[in-house]
């Protein structure tokens, strides 16, 4: 929750959310040291506009916070973004705390340029969905993409 | 002359303090033994007999007081996350003037439950999930509290979709209970004043009866309000100012008593470097924090045990002090805790500043935030927990502990920064002063009325070391 690299929000003032029990509560933020904040907005922006309830944790959001987050606001997932390269490291262990939590079955998303450079994205994908994520995108993935995917893995059964 | 009578009812002295308005003096001071077994008027009645001898007349504007007698206004708290909604729960309860007991997170258990009957609070503050969050826990939570064989009120400021539920739960367990506005009805984002004000209700409401003060709060001329937030209101005039007259901007004070050591902040606690940021939620402008584990008598003990965890050794030889003095003015304090080093007991005067700094330096330890370096493709980052206080130009040191001590400084020195506290954010450089005519709990009372003759009165009483 850092106010660094802090940019004027897009005409977003308040989730206009009503605490029904169908609404989506989502936890999304940019994970470790990483301060690329346009990404982030952008995804907040269009989630909020496709009727999540978003709580946004803006850059520079640790594993704590994520998972603490998903606690208090009963939130079904996590979407985590990484750009600057570092996500490997910085993502390893998010679902082992969010199992010691008691968030069993929270969805967890991640994307963003994910490791250093180009590399094949199977071999990537393969790794983030070891570490526990449920779905792994790969670098400029349009947010649209993801949003079909929530109301897929989040639908009734 | 317009003479107020304000009236601190402690739980060993009932202490008046009288002052003239128009001059902005302080003209009287008295106490007596705080009289809470049989009527609490009889001592109150002792000490105004004294000021009017004092003063030589009985003509006073107005009757005003505030109260920690019969243990003061005892709480606990609960809330989710520790860091989260538990953490803005205490915030909130100790802004209210509560000596907060304790402060538990996630569900509660059956021994915790059995700790909260054996605690006896006056209240409960029951939080947890931000607005439409998690419900989880706050029900369990009042099923629990439901359950606890005692009687004791309890404030609802957690997720409001799960309140009036957890409402019913409690009164169907017989707990009067009052639901509020969430401590946090958003992700990160602290609302302690609806909290606060709904714990200032009920204590006024029930808690000055169950106290045995009803008799007194007849001929007082306001609602008789803890004491711990009368010094935080003074406090809070102290740093703002008021109608013209400046305050002395940011500021800490630390209240040293017998049971409890009390501090405050009235500081914005932004990060005061660059390239630092704020983990967790961001504190606000004024802040208690309360320590039942650090005094000077009554949890002397208790402080005692939390110096052994440290370098119990390094205690001795800082202060020059040995260990079986220290002993020997345990047992002393533990067998009669109105006891002063003083008279026959002089010798124990450098073991008493000992504790007196120790307790400062625990109770500004945990009042303060701290930064924590990380290492970033961008540089080194400085990730800020809780407020940094580094910039607060003066601390204020009130108890007779400190006032009495033959060198205060030497024990005011710990509220300030030095390298030993390694990434602490205590103040820098402040101005030392002391509440020498103790008077910050009165000037609290005043300000409601008077704030501009209360500012004046504390600016010139207190004095710097
Ligand atoms: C602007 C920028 C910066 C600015 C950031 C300013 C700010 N506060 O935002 C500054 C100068 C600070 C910066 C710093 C660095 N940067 Co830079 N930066 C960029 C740049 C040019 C644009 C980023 C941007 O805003 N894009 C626009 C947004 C809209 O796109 P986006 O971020 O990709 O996000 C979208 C998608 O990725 C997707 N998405 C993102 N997350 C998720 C998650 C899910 C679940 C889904 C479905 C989709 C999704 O949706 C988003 C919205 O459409 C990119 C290069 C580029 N052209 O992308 C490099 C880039 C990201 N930076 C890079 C690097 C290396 C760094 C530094 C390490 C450089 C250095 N050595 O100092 C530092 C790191 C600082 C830090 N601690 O984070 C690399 C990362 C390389 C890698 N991962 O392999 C890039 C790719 C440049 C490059 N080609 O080398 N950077």
């Amino acid at each position: 929750m850092a106010e660094i690299g802090k940019i004027e929000d897009v005409a977003i003032v308040a989730p206009a959310y009503d605490e029904e029990e169908d609404v989506i509560t989502l936890v999304l933020g940019v994970i470790g040291a990483d301060v690329h904040a346009v990404g982030n907005k952008i995804l907040n922006y269009t989630l909020t506009k496709a009727g999540f309830n978003v709580i946004n944790l803006g850059v520079m959001v640790s594993q704590k916070e994520f998972v603490e987050a998903a606690i208090e606001s009963d939130a079904n997932a996590i979407i985590v973004s990484s750009m600057y390269g570092h996500g490997e490291i910085d993502c390893k262990g998010l679902r082992e705390k969010c199992d010691e939590a008691g968030l069993y079955d929270i969805l967890m998303y991640v994307g963003g340029n994910l490791v250093v450079g180009k590399q094949d994205f199977a071999q990537v994908e393969k790794v983030f969905l070891e570490m526990g994520f449920n779905r792994v995108y790969p670098p400029g993935t349009d947010p649209l993409v993801a949003i079909e995917h929530l109301r897929q893995d989040l639908a009734p059964s | 002359m317009k003479i107020y009578l304000l009236t601190d009812f402690g739980s060993t002295y009932t202490k008046v303090t009288a002052v003239d308005i128009d001059s902005a003096k302080i003209v009287a001071f008295a106490k007596a033994f705080t009289t809470i077994e049989t009527d609490v008027r009889l001592g109150f009645d002792a000490a105004k007999n004294e000021i009017a001898a004092q003063i030589g007349h009985t003509d006073f504007a107005k009757s005003l007081a505030a109260s920690s007698a019969a243990g003061g206004l005892k709480m606990v708290s609960s809330g989710l996350v520790p860091d989260l909604t538990a953490k803005a729960s205490r915030l909130a309860a100790a802004s209210a003037g509560a000596k907060v007991v304790k402060t538990y997170a996630y569900e509660l258990t059956e021994a915790e439950s059995a700790e909260i009957l054996a605690t006896a609070p006056d209240i409960m503050l029951l939080t947890g999930g931000i607005d439409g969050g998690n419900k989880k826990v706050l029900l369990h939570n009042a099923r629990v509290i439901a359950a606890v064989p005692a009687n004791f009120s309890v404030i609802i400021a957690g997720n409001r979709s799960a309140a009036a539920q957890a409402a019913q739960i409690l009164q169907e367990g017989g707990k009067n209970t009052v639901v509020c506005e969430n401590v946090m009805p958003q992700f990160g984002k602290l609302n302690i004043l609806p909290a606060k004000a709904a714990i200032r209700d009920l204590f006024i409401a029930n808690i000055i009866t169950a106290k045995g003060l009803d008799g007194v709060q007849e001929i007082m001329d306001a609602e008789i309000i803890p004491t711990p937030l009368a010094v935080f209101e003074a406090c809070e005039l102290l740093s703002r100012g008021s109608d013209g007259e400046e305050g002395l901007g940011e500021l800490m004070a630390y209240d040293l008593g017998g049971a409890t050591t009390d501090a405050y902040s009235m500081a914005d606690g932004s990060p005061k470097i660059p390239n630092a940021f704020i983990n967790g939620i961001t504190e606000p402008f004024a802040k208690r924090t309360v320590e039942g584990d650090v005094g000077m008598r009554y949890s002397l003990g208790a402080l005692y045990d939390l110096i052994l965890e440290g370098n119990a050794d390094a205690f001795y030889q800082e202060y020059g002090i040995s260990r079986d003095d220290v002993s020997k003015w345990l047992e002393i304090c533990a067998a009669d805790p109105g006891i002063l080093p003083m008279g026959e007991y002089e010798k124990y005067s450098d073991v008493d500043s000992a504790f007196a700094a120790e307790a400062l330096r625990i109770s500004a330890a945990r009042h303060a935030g701290f930064n924590e370096k990380v290492y970033t493709p961008a540089g080194e980052m400085h990730s800020q927990s809780g407020k940094d206080l580094t910039q607060a130009r003066y601390v204020i040191g009130s108890g007779g502990a400190v006032i009495n001590a033959p060198n205060p400084r030497a024990i005011m020195a710990n509220t300030a920064y030095a390298p030993r506290d390694g990434n602490a954010l205590k103040p820098l450089r402040p101005t030392m002063l002391l509440d020498v005519q103790n008077c910050l709990a009165a000037m609290g009372l005043l300000s409601r009325f008077h704030p501009r003759a209360a500012l004046q009165i504390m600016k010139n009483s207190f004095k710097e070391v």
